[in-house]
């Protein structure tokens, strides 16, 4: 399983580089211009002074010396194109267009960092709220205990999905709107870990001796409880993220996701809604896609899971 | 025994006041409300061009004139009677609306269920057993990549594959029955409905079949750890008279009281796959309600769903003590 779990984090990284560097990698701006002996990046800065020079003088110079360099893949994620709409994969558009003549692999490029950052931001949320509810429930226990745990029982009882679909269809579907919802919902897996972990801690002698030395019930939680309640939180927050980028391409699949055009892999894959008897590209890559970042976050969860608990395996 | 049961009774109350005032507020408190969305349906002129007068009046009609708390306080003793109130959409009881829609639901949900138990135990015995064997790593990592498959893909690349098309033409992915079918004999038109559910049916059970059998693995090992099947194998007991009688039997009680806890993930599949292959349950009606914004439906949705789930887990935390003698009723909350 430890194979497979660095095989989970190699494409990882390999999407968090996709999502740093989409620009670079997918797009209609060169990457490097060298033009009226002028050197330009277009893709980072400085396009602006670029307007109004046509692409074709762009490629060909206006002296000697002068290039420009494109990403591999020269079209942008919402750059339409009449002329090809709906066309299977060719060696232009590797991953085939969609109604509009976008295509399909630079929207894919596009939208790795929309849906790893909704998986990113969405956990971090959940996880805060998790620590916080979940350690001063631990921690005090009584009463502030029985109110957390009818926030878990709440929480645990909500058709959570179709909580978070109402909301969204009742708020505007802004991206923070989707990672605070998504965060907001996701929380008790990793309240209930850290609670339980307090609860144990609490009867510890290191936690007694800093009681007993003065120090102030939150820094007591913070420098003392809560370094040793992080590591089942990491793998919580792990699965955590893959099942955030579940929701969140369940939700533009379902058309309440990032509103368009903002290219996501939900978005893209609901397009094939509508095609379904040929666009078979619309539906394999995004949701291909989709399956390898989840199935990846999965694997390295599992991958710390058995690292900090050898009894599991 | 009693005095436990009376105990997580009244536990009950505040759990299910939170569940309604949550569902309450997040509906009431959105923007866009329902009396201009209603008459801008009814009516078919935009929410700018309607005067004061038929809002307020549309308004009275339904109640909305009041303050919030008051509404609530009406909708909550509502409830207690089951009487969600009426449709926005077509003025019909909202539980009138869910029970026509909850039998196919229902089924679809007990079929997957039945499915996931029967495969799931299996394997999860199957792999505890031989631990580590190429059996084991094959099951545990098939399951693995099921898990992660995302169910509203699986579906399209389904119906793109075997729903006819280009493809294949094997399963309809439309409804759950065939128009006219009505004059067919029963087990044709039993045939029939069984072709229509399968493919919504197998979307619905592989995630759900990759988390149990996981968890049959965990809890059928960890029994084999325990000392009572340590004395059956060393009086000679045959291994599978072992497991089967003695740890399988152990492992089970865990396994079966988490049917009450995969209900609100059931309707959140519901919503999804159903709308996908256009079936008439609840999870579609679920999502039309929220495309309409028709408060009282999605307002009994919800809290149907909390309330059966939380009545389902109070009932399989009975059952586990009832038939595990070791837990008692103090060390439970």
């Amino acid at each position: 399983m430890d194979r497979l779990a660095l095989a989970g984090l190699i494409i990882i990284f390999t999407l968090f580089v996709v999502a740093v560097f989409d620009g670079f990698l997918a797009g209609n701006k060169p990457i490097v211009v060298r033009w009226n002996g002028g050197l330009y990046f277009p893709v980072l800065f400085r396009y602006n002074e670029l307007e109004g020079v046509e692409t074709v003088n762009l490629q060909q110079g206006s002296r000697k010396g002068d290039f420009a360099l494109y990403p591999p893949l020269s079209y942008a994620p919402n750059e339409s194109d009449l002329l090809t709409v709906l066309s299977p994969p060719s060696i232009s558009h590797p991953f085939g267009t969609d109604d509009r003549g976008r295509d399909v692999l630079s929207r894919m490029i596009h939208g790795t960092r929309i849906s790893l950052s909704i998986g990113f931001i969405a956990v971090g949320i959940a996880a805060l709220i998790g620590i916080l509810l979940g350690g001063l429930s631990g921690f005090y226990g009584g009463k502030v205990d029985f109110i957390v745990s009818r926030l878990f029982e709440i929480m645990m009882t909500f058709p959570v999905f179709f909580l978070i679909l109402t909301i969204l269809a009742f708020r505007d579907p802004s991206i923070y709107n989707i990672m605070i919802v998504i965060g907001a919902t996701g929380w008790t897996g990793i309240a209930r870990l850290v609670r339980g972990d307090f609860l144990k801690l609490r009867n510890y002698g290191f936690v007694e001796a800093a009681i007993a030395l003065g120090g102030s019930d939150f820094r007591i939680m913070l420098r003392h409880m809560l370094p040793n309640a992080l590591a089942p939180v990491l793998v919580a927050a792990t699965f955590g993220i893959a099942g955030a980028i579940l929701v969140e391409s369940a939700l533009s699949f379902l058309g309440f996701g990032v509103p368009p055009p903002t290219p996501s892999w939900g978005d893209v894959l609901s397009q094939s809604k509508r095609y379904v008897d040929f666009a078979w590209w619309l539906v394999l890559f995004p949701g291909g896609a989709i399956f390898l970042t989840v199935t990846s976050f999965n694997l390295v969860g599992e991958g710390f899971r058995n690292a900090i608990d050898p009894k599991i395996r | 025994m009693l005095d436990y049961i009376l105990k997580r009774l009244l536990l009950l109350i505040p759990t299910l006041f939170g569940i309604t005032v949550i569902t309450f507020l997040v509906i009431q408190l959105a923007p866009g409300n329902p009396v201009e969305r209603k008459i801008q349906i009814e009516q078919g002129v935009k929410a700018e061009a309607i005067t004061k007068e038929i809002i307020e009046q549309t308004k009275k009609l339904y109640g909305l004139d009041k303050p919030i708390y008051i509404r609530y306080w009406i909708w909550l003793k509502q409830i207690f009677t089951l009487d969600f109130g009426l449709s926005y959409k077509d003025h019909r009881p909202v539980i009138k609306k869910i029970a026509e829609r909850l039998p196919v639901t229902l089924s679809l949900n007990i079929i997957s269920i039945l499915l996931v138990y029967i495969m799931a135990i299996p394997l999860g015995v199957l792999s505890a057993v031989k631990q580590g064997s190429l059996s084991d790593r094959l099951i545990t990592f098939s399951l693995f990549a099921l898990y992660s498959i995302p169910s509203f893909w699986l579906a399209m690349v389904l119906i793109f594959f075997l729903g006819g098309g280009d493809f294949w033409d094997v399963f309809p992915v439309y409804g759950i029955i065939s128009p006219g079918v009505d004059d067919y004999p029963i087990y044709a038109k039993a045939l029939n409905f069984l072709w229509h559910i399968t493919l919504p049916v197998v979307c619905l059970t592989y995630g759900d079949l990759a988390y149990l059998s996981r968890y049959q693995k965990g809890s059928l090992l960890e029994v084999l750890r325990e000392d009572f099947v340590r004395t059956a194998r060393s009086k000679g007991l045959p291994e599978s008279k072992v497991i089967l009688r003695h740890a399988l039997r152990n492992s089970l009680i865990p396994i079966i009281t988490l049917v009450a806890a995969i209900l609100p993930a059931m309707i959140g599949g519901s919503v999804i796959i159903e709308s996908i292959f256009s079936i008439p349950g609840i999870g579609q009606l679920g999502f039309e309600s929220i495309l309409s914004r028709d408060y009282p439906v999605i307002m009994a949705i919800s809290t149907l769903t909390a309330f059966l789930t939380l009545i389902g887990i109070l009932i399989s935390d009975i059952i586990y003590v009832l038939v595990d003698p070791r837990i008692s009723f103090e060390g439970r909350r």
